[in-house]
């Protein structure tokens, strides 16, 4: 693969993840990251929208007129939202009520607006896909990870199968008990910030 | 005296520059002025002469805390046989509280020591009172897992990610328990709370609060009278059910001017005046929450609101630093605790929760009271 997009695909992966390094789209980590299933569903979603959002985008770059081009770029993003809330609750009704209103607030998604405007707008086609491949992945990979450490700790489930055994539960006759902090949206922010810590101490980047 | 000096002097050369242990330092260091006065001397200006540093303070609000400790030891004994003689008593309260001390101490120096030696700076002496103030506003049936990751949340999340003691902005015990509060509320609210050798109580909050109609006074009934509860004779966290305990702390801390008064006094008043308020808008509206009927000198000796008052409020780190700002600060951790517990039907302890929102404003209280004071000084001096 070219290095430049082999560059294009990783750097929103580590260096410059949409959530750890921007602090971007935080809403919806803090929100849909109580189960495994949900963030990665959200994580597919977000990514169609994003690859998606950039390529057309991308693919209009030349004929957006300047003054009205977030209008441009948010009837894009709409449009793609709506399709996939649309199918979503086709075919996986159960996790789209689950997401409820997340979906659609997809088009607010400050990484999908950010990176149009910031990326798509001035780049070809297929550097602007790739560019939504490694954000859309930076992107869910955090989501992922901060759903593991919720749903083990909060429910002691992954992916709604049981990995702690029940026997050592309080209700029967054991002495754990889940740790509801991890339920609540306080939760994710401190898993989030915990894992924005190990990353700058690793990366060495420090906020000016 | 001298042996331990002695021994001190011979170990040193292992923790400094090259030593053997020299990344322990900060371990060395801590037993060396833990045990003696430092004898360095400030290398420039300027000089205070002052027999008081950080850990004569925090020795000296341990020392307030042991007339709560004692009693939330022997009042947990109470629980488990009423009717042995005063020593049996306190013995078989010891095996309950003292494993929660021991646990809140081990972990949190742990953590203490990790990031001291980890960021090269001492051992800060501000985890002697977070230790004990942990354990203090713990239930005494609390498991101990729970404990160890309490006071890891609170030191950690509380206290070390802001940079260590004299940076956090809230109270790192409050922060604990606060996580406890909402990661495991099995454990610190509902009626199983006091359940020591099967038996189990409401505290007196929580029978108020679940309670209905508009004499809460008379809810409390005859087994808990307003002098039950301030010498402290009800079931709640180990330190804070005995006001009188607490008050004794409380003047310790006022003569050696290590608590500030102005904390205390804002903080009651504050109470005492919303919990009057609460009085009249619940006759007013006859409204059948019970918590909104209840006097402001039953709001002082229920629940956590004398322990707060004195050992959570007055922390010097966490409170507001403008003598005017401490006033502000006090009343509004008085106010929020009555509203809380008054309004809020899913918490009927206020005071953790008035704190740890007096705390986070209290930056921009300073911040405003510095900005009029310097207002009113321009006017002084402008002609």
């Amino acid at each position: 693969m070219d290095k430049n997009i082999k560059a294009i695909i990783s750097d929103p992966m580590v260096d410059n993840n949409p959530i750890t390094k921007q602090i971007l789209g935080i809403c919806s980590a803090l929100a849909v990251t109580v189960k495994m299933e949900q963030a990665v569903v959200m994580s597919l979603a977000l990514a169609f929208v994003l690859i998606c959002s950039n390529v057309i985008i991308s693919l209009l770059r030349k004929n957006i007129p300047g003054k009205i081009r977030i209008i441009v770029q948010l009837t894009v993003i709409a449009s793609l939202v709506i399709l996939i809330d649309e199918l979503l609750k086709a075919y996986l009704y159960d996790i789209s009520k689950q997401l409820s209103v997340f979906v659609a607030l997809i088009i607010t998604n400050c990484i999908i607006m950010g990176r149009a405007e910031a990326f798509a707008m001035q780049n070809n086609i297929k550097d602007a896909m790739y560019d939504g491949l490694g954000n859309a992945v930076g992107y869910g990979a955090i989501l992922i990870i901060v759903s593991i450490f919720r749903e083990l700790l909060g429910s002691g489930t992954l992916f709604n199968y049981s990995v702690i055994p029940s026997s050592i539960y309080l209700e029967n006759g054991g002495w754990y008990v889940n740790n509801g902090l991890m339920l609540l949206a306080p939760g994710a922010f401190i898993i989030l910030g915990l894992i924005v810590w190990v990353q700058r101490s690793y990366t060495k980047y420090v906020e000016d | 005296m001298k042996f331990l000096r002695n021994l001190l002097d011979k170990v040193e050369p292992n923790f400094v520059g090259n030593g053997k242990y020299a990344k322990f330092h900060p371990l060395y260091e801590m037993a060396d002025t833990f045990l003696f006065t430092p004898a360095d001397k400030t290398e420039n200006g300027p000089y205070i002469r002052d027999a008081v540093d950080l850990k004569r303070v925090m020795s000296f609000v341990v020392l307030a805390m042991l007339p709560a400790l004692f009693f939330g030891i022997f009042n947990v004994g109470r629980q488990v046989n009423p009717d042995a003689p005063i020593i049996d008593i306190f013995l078989s309260g010891l095996p309950v509280v003292l494993p929660i001390i021991l646990v809140s101490y081990v972990v949190g120096g742990f953590w203490e020591m990790l990031f001291s030696v980890v960021r090269k700076h001492e051992i800060n002496e501000g985890f002697l009172v977070t230790g004990i103030l942990i354990p203090l506003v713990m239930p005494p049936t609390i498991p101990l897992w729970m404990v160890a990751i309490a006071t890891s949340f609170g030191v950690v999340i509380g206290k070390e990610i802001f940079g260590g003691t004299g940076y956090n902005i809230f109270n790192p015990a409050l922060v604990a328990r606060a996580f406890i509060f909402f990661a495991y509320p099995g454990a610190i609210s509902g009626d199983k709370v006091w359940t020591v050798d099967g038996v189990s109580q409401a505290t007196p909050l929580l029978k108020v609060a679940s309670d209905q109609g508009s004499r809460a006074v008379e809810l409390l009934g005859d087994k808990y009278t307003w002098w039950d509860m301030f010498y402290g004779f009800i079931p709640g966290s180990i330190g804070e059910t005995s006001t009188l305990a607490i008050i004794i702390g409380a003047i310790f801390l006022l003569i050696t001017r290590i608590g500030n008064w102005r904390i205390m006094a804002g903080t009651l008043l504050g109470m005492v005046l919303t919990a009057k308020l609460a009085n009249y808008f619940g006759e007013a509206v006859s409204s059948s929450n019970s918590m909104l009927f209840l006097p402001a000198e039953y709001h002082l000796v229920m629940g956590g609101f004398a322990f707060g008052l004195v050992f959570m409020a007055t922390d010097p780190v966490s409170a507001a630093q403008t003598d005017r700002g401490r006033w502000i600060y006090g009343f509004l951790i008085g106010f929020m605790c009555v509203v809380i517990r008054a309004i809020n039907p899913a918490y009927p302890e206020g005071m953790m929760m008035a704190i740890l929102f007096a705390n986070a404003f209290s930056p921009l209280i300073d911040y405003f009271v510095m900005k009029s004071h310097i207002k009113q000084r321009l006017k002084r001096f402008a002609a």
